[in-house]
């Protein structure tokens, strides 16, 4: 076979493939800015919603219906800011509505089916140890009004991140079919969580300005953190795959669009329906 | 200096409109109990919510307009402000009184592990789940009495 040509590929697109150029609208940073943080929590409070009046107790839904509440809480401050900030008289519930899939800035993690208890639970922990991080962060964030939502929000992710780790923990060093299920929900969300410390331009020209942390700086912080809570559950974090990326910029699995069809169907079927 | 006393006035009378709010779910204390009022001027009323999902606090606010208006406040301006963000330390002591006589316990001092049962008094308490019926409350249950029975969290 005869040897190629050198080729310059963009730094960013090596893990991801070729859909994944760099992230060109750097005009509106704050307002992708805010659509990852905003569309994070309005689809993982959709998807943790689905639990509601199917979850194992009624406590167990009962807390999942709260953990979605204050996730969709979350969206709603950044959506409307991300509106104001986008100038176009859009607002919070015209961004979560009335967006394409392909206009989503989520990460895959949050999006990924809830499969059964112990997934959701893998997928929670996962989620809200790095969210609770990143708050923690953001309450210094130089943008003054996403340190004010990160200030309020933070205490309430702590919540979400302790009921994870107990269920974890519980079902982890529990019986046998529980362990292997909540295994197994691991092995499945594990590979999602490289993409959320992929720093991308848009994430390192957000960290310049300190709007936003180096997120690759807490990854170790992160899998210490988790780390311990496996080894009480007995359990262990599946070797590293190639990561999946792409969610930030657009590129997202199946699963997405199908729950926008669930969650956007009756506004843009009556737009001008009110509660 | 008459109209620096007149303002005076109408921002007390503004806090008594403010004080015959009732928290839509737990309607024995006041949002000015539950001490979400933040700032009160002549034309404007500063509140914060409790959580940020917690689906009250649209209803609050238009309790709060309607308040407002039947009292007479039609130029009053309703703003929410974030930071800093609310604390369960800013329940007034008289909301605490009427959280407990209502059968919620309220929210424990730093330190304290487990709280009292609010209808029979016993400190020997458990709790069934870190999740109640609204995100404020957590559900826990008496051993003596065996009632169950809310905690407003700490937050």
């Amino acid at each position: 076979m005869a040897s190629l040509p050198p080729i310059d590929l963009p730094s960013n697109a090596t893990d991801a493939g070729a859909f994944d150029a760099p992230a060109a609208d750097t005009d509106a940073p704050l307002f992708e800015f805010l659509l990852r943080l905003g569309d994070d929590s309005l689809i993982l409070g959709q998807r943790l919603s689905e639990w509601c009046g199917h979850a194992p107790s009624v406590e167990v839904d009962l807390s999942l219906a709260n953990i979605a509440l204050d996730l969709i809480g979350q969206a709603t401050f950044f959506l409307d800011y991300a509106g104001e900030v986008e100038g176009k008289g859009r607002d919070g519930d015209a961004l979560a509505f009335h967006r394409d899939v392909l206009d989503f800035r989520n990460c895959w993690l949050v999006e990924q089916p809830n499969g059964d208890f112990a997934q959701t639970m893998a997928r929670q922990l996962l989620f809200s140890t790095w969210q609770k991080r990143l708050f923690q962060h953001l309450v210094q964030c130089a943008d003054a009004r996403i340190a004010a939502i990160a200030e309020k929000a933070v205490k309430e992710v702590s919540y979400h991140q302790e009921l994870a780790a107990e269920w974890v923990i519980r079902l982890g060093d529990g019986t046998e079919e529980s362990r292997r299920r909540m295994q197994d929900g691991l092995d499945w969300m594990g590979r999602f969580v490289p993409e959320l410390f992929e720093m991308d331009d848009l994430a390192s020209f957000l960290a310049e300005r300190g709007l936003a942390p180096e997120l690759a700086a807490f990854r170790a912080d992160y899998d210490a953190q988790v780390g311990a809570i496996l080894a009480e559950a007995t359990l262990t974090m599946p070797a590293a795959q190639r990561p999946i990326l792409g969610g930030r910029r657009g590129h997202h699995s199946e699963h997405l669009g199908h729950l926008l069809c669930t969650m956007q169907f009756l506004p843009r079927t009556y737009p001008d329906a009110t509660w | 200096m008459v109209r620096a006393v007149a303002a005076a006035v109408q921002d007390e009378g503004l806090w008594e409109v403010l004080a015959s709010v009732a928290d839509p779910e737990i309607p024995v204390i006041s949002i000015v109990d539950l001490g979400i009022v933040r700032a009160v001027q002549a034309n404007r009323v500063v509140i914060t919510p409790t959580y940020t999902g917690c689906p009250a606090t649209q209803v609050i606010e238009r309790d709060i307009r309607d308040a407002l208006d039947a009292a007479g406040y039609r130029h009053v301006r309703i703003e929410t402000a974030l930071s800093p963000a609310w604390t369960t330390d800013w329940i007034t002591a008289e909301g605490r009184a009427k959280l407990h006589a209502y059968g919620i316990a309220p929210p424990m001092p730093a330190g304290q592990r487990a709280p009292a049962c609010p209808q029979c008094g016993s400190p020997q308490t458990e709790e069934i789940s870190r999740f109640g019926s609204t995100p404020c409350k957590s559900l826990w249950r008496c051993r003596d009495c065996a009632e169950p029975f809310d905690l407003f969290k700490c937050h």
